[in-house]
């Protein structure tokens, strides 16, 4: 006869496996799919995790934020510049409700992060038990996919799966939900990643019909343009988007997401897409004869008012989610498939090509966006400080080679207007969410990703105080971030707003505010606060130059207006380019 | 132009896949006119029927979105002239009502109805058939001194020849489908 722990031995060696508990599991499972960093917060229900990570230490470094919703943001941060993805622990009930704001953002920016949450222990579920509540049910409308865990023999296959979806095709969030019991008990542990789900399949083959007939559409266009999206970076076809619009000689504009994609200052690049874009690439979507959009999804951000959308242009979509195809925009030839795929099938099809006549309307209309907006918010000669004044200027110190993070308001705009970009996927922001309160702790999760880079965040007064807590992140674990506070008193783009569209009625947008350096040297990090244009070039060479993290507040003119501005309800062709309140 | 449209869902057995269906309708506003769910004819593989009323354009909508659901093997919209469709009621009426002249043959000749149960006190009849048909046969047993009145959603095959065994084979092949590139977030 053998004993207990002898017949577990050999059962051992039979399925190859370890008898461990569900903590423990988990831990091994995501150091099998590479995770080495953790951004997260314990409490009751997720205690036997948090034990465990003590013993792995070595091996997973977890960052303990000051608020769930910081740690989302900031594994989504860490996800989108390292292109890994980004791991969130949070406790049951309160903990998993704090990052329902940070799981949405994901998912609308198509980011994989996988959130595991704890759930209160199994015979409970259900009975209103003390810190539950129902994350699946919460989450489901703003996750790709989530489940629960109620045994610990069922973790290694979900997390494995959890991890597939979340990487995979259209990329985007994913929560488990795992019980306490399950936590505490053992299982054999065997780990195997997942890379097949019979009902979903993220390699859809090349439509080559479709992609021939594209080609054919491409060579007898004569004003074509390219619009970039978030799908151009996500599937890394940066290389494939240059050489496809250097040899069809075509204009590229990029959505707030998508940009980065393609150089600033490259002579076929077109800017910025939207409302606040630029003049060229919005009113120029309008008169073209040809649109080639690939991988962004016609938001009504992007189009103004549809029904005077693009009217002149049949439209080439390239898109690897089926859903985003003839959902806003009907399409002329539909390309349901991976953007890197397609380019590098679509550039030998295509023909070589130049458009100058084309082109020369862009430079038309940008003469007219620099002389009218671009020169007095880049470069004014009096008053107050700009916006564009200081991200221009942070963006030759800088060369555009930083990881740029932004809050949302106009701080984002300007930002998306004024930063010049030329790193592939060095930009952060919140884009189909408009989270405010993103840019503090996405700047600390994108500088734990990317110790490498400079990490420079554009903040407003306003969303620096949302997650302001998350000062004591960078605090306990030395996070080099350089944080610019662009103050203006006011909730900006509300502001903005109601100066345009509520007879300049303020209600509820003046900030009373504290004071920024004091609160910095609070957190011992260094700090300055200018408001003279003639500080401006070096305090933000000190900020780039200090070692540590270094927040700089800059107060800037109250009352501005990010313009252009494509207004609600206009069409892109109706460009409001000058504003006198 | 809104129309009746029968969607076919064939999905995983994943806890809540009902409500993230439910969740695409209500988003868009429309309503659910009638939803069955059941086994289908491949093991593991449950059925969703689903009647709404809506546009081509929006149903296609919808349709995509769902398909893009983890758990969602293969969706199907149909009109109601490419299905072969039936729904079934049960009608609890008082006995007394019926037994009148021979309104109760009547009633099961000409509606093709069956007579499940009788009592002293009530008489229970099943229809199927399909709405209308269903609609015309209440509106006879209402003055009867109808009890109860209960109908079920809409189940449905549909005319296609390719069968969902043929789907499965093609996605089982199409990810045999590997591009160069490997797989790669950013
Ligand atoms: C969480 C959240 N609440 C409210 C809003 C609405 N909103 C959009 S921009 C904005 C003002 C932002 O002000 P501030 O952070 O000071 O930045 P600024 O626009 O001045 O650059 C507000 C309130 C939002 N986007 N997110």
């Amino acid at each position: 006869m053998m004993t207990d722990s002898e017949m577990m031995q050999v059962n051992e060696q039979v399925s190859n496996g370890e008898n461990i508990t569900g903590a423990e599991a988990l831990l091994r499972c995501l150091i099998e799919e590479g995770v080495d960093t953790i951004f997260g917060y314990p409490g009751g229900a997720i205690m036997p995790v948090y034990d465990k990570l003590l013993d792995y230490q070595d091996k997973i470094k977890h960052i303990l934020t000051r608020h769930e919703q910081g740690a989302a943001h900031a594994a989504q941060a860490y996800a989108m510049v390292t292109g890994k993805p980004g791991v969130c622990f949070a406790t049951s009930g309160p903990g998993a409700t704090n990052l329902v704001t940070g799981i949405a953002n994901a998912y609308l920016d198509s980011v994989p992060v996988v959130f595991i949450t704890a759930q209160v222990v199994s015979t409970l579920i259900g009975s209103d038990a003390f810190q539950e509540t129902d994350i699946l049910g919460i989450s489901m409308p703003v996750v790709k996919w989530n489940a629960q865990v109620k045994k610990p023999q069922e973790l290694p296959e979900t997390i494995a799966k959890a991890f597939y979806i979340a990487t995979t095709g259209r990329p985007g969030p994913v929560l488990i939900d795992i019980t306490k019991d399950a936590q505490i008990e053992k299982l054999n542990f065997k780990y195997r990643k997942c890379n097949y789900l019979r009902s979903y399949n993220p390699h859809i083959p090349l439509h080559r019909r479709e992609i021939e007939s594209a080609a054919i559409m491409i060579n007898h266009a004569e004003k074509p343009l390219i619009l970039a999206g978030h799908g151009i970076l996500i599937s890394g076809a940066e290389k494939e988007l240059l050489q496809f619009a250097e040899k069809t000689g075509i204009p590229v504009a990029m959505t707030l997401l998508g940009l980065s994609a393609f150089p600033s200052g490259h002579r076929l690049c077109a800017g910025f897409l939207g409302m606040h874009g630029n003049y060229a690439a919005n009113t120029l979507t309008n008169e073209a004869d040809l649109i080639i959009a690939i991988g962004m999804r016609f938001d009504d951000r992007v189009t103004g008012n549809l029904k005077k959308y693009a009217k002149n242009a049949r439209i080439i979509h390239i898109e690897i989610d089926e859903a985003e195809i003839n959902k806003n925009v009907i399409v002329d030839i539909e390309i349901n498939n991976d953007a890197k795929e397609v380019l590098t099938e679509l550039i030998p099809l295509v023909e070589k090509k130049s458009y100058e006549y084309w082109i020369r309307e862009f430079r038309i209309r940008d003469k007219v966006e620099y002389d009218k907006v671009i020169k007095p918010e880049t470069r004014p000669e009096a008053g107050k400080i700009k916006m564009g004044e200081v991200i221009r200027m942070v963006s030759d110190l800088t060369k555009g080679d930083a990881i740029i993070v932004t809050d949302v308001g106009q701080n984002q705009m300007a930002v998306a207007r004024y930063y010049e970009f030329t790193a592939p996927g060095s930009l952060v922001t919140s884009g189909g969410m408009g989270t405010m309160g993103f840019g503090l702790p996405a700047a600390v999760g994108a500088k734990i990703g990317r110790s490498d880079k400079q990490v420079v965040a554009f903040i407003g007064d306003g969303g620096f105080q949302m997650t302001i807590q998350e000062l004591g992140t960078i605090l306990h674990y030395k996070v080099p971030v350089k944080l610019i506070i662009l103050n203006n008193s006011f909730l900006g783009m509300v502001r903005q707003w109601q100066d345009m569209f509520f007879e300049k009625r303020y209600a509820s947008t003046e900030m009373v505010n504290p004071d920024f350096v004091t609160i910095a040297s609070g957190y011992s990090i260094p700090a300055r606060s200018v408001s003279e244009r003639k500080d401006l070039a070096d305090s933000l060479t000190e900020m780039l130059k200090a070692e540590g993290p270094y927040l700089l507040e800059i107060k800037i003119d109250k009352e501005a207006n990010v313009l252009p501005m494509v207004e609600p309800g206009a069409s892109v062709s109706e460009v409001t380019l000058t504003y006198k309140s | 132009m809104k129309q009746e449209y029968t969607i076919s869902l064939f999905t995983e057995d994943h806890i809540g896949i009902l409500s993230q269906i439910t969740i695409i309708l209500t988003r868009r506003q429309i309503n659910i006119e009638s939803i069955t769910a059941s086994e289908s004819a491949v093991k593991g593989v449950q059925m969703l029927t689903l009647v709404v009323r809506t546009t081509a354009e929006m149903v296609q909508k919808v349709a995509r979105q769902m398909q893009k659901l983890v758990d969602v093997l293969k969706v199907f919209v149909h009109t109601s002239d490419e299905i072969i469709y039936q729904e079934i009621a049960l009608f609890k009426v008082k006995t007394k009502g019926l037994m009148s002249g021979n309104i109760i043959d009547h009633i099961v000749r000409t509606h093709y109805a069956r007579i499940l149960e009788v009592s002293p006190e009530y008489m229970v009849i099943e229809k199927t058939g399909h709405k209308t048909e269903i609609n015309n046969l209440l509106h006879e047993l209402e003055p009867c001194g109808l009890l109860q009145f209960v109908r079920s959603g809409r189940i449905a095959i549909t005319k296609q020849v390719k069968e969902l065994n043929a789907y499965l084979e093609e996605m089982d092949e199409a990810h045999q489908y590997k591009p160069d590139k490997i797989e790669a977030f950013n």
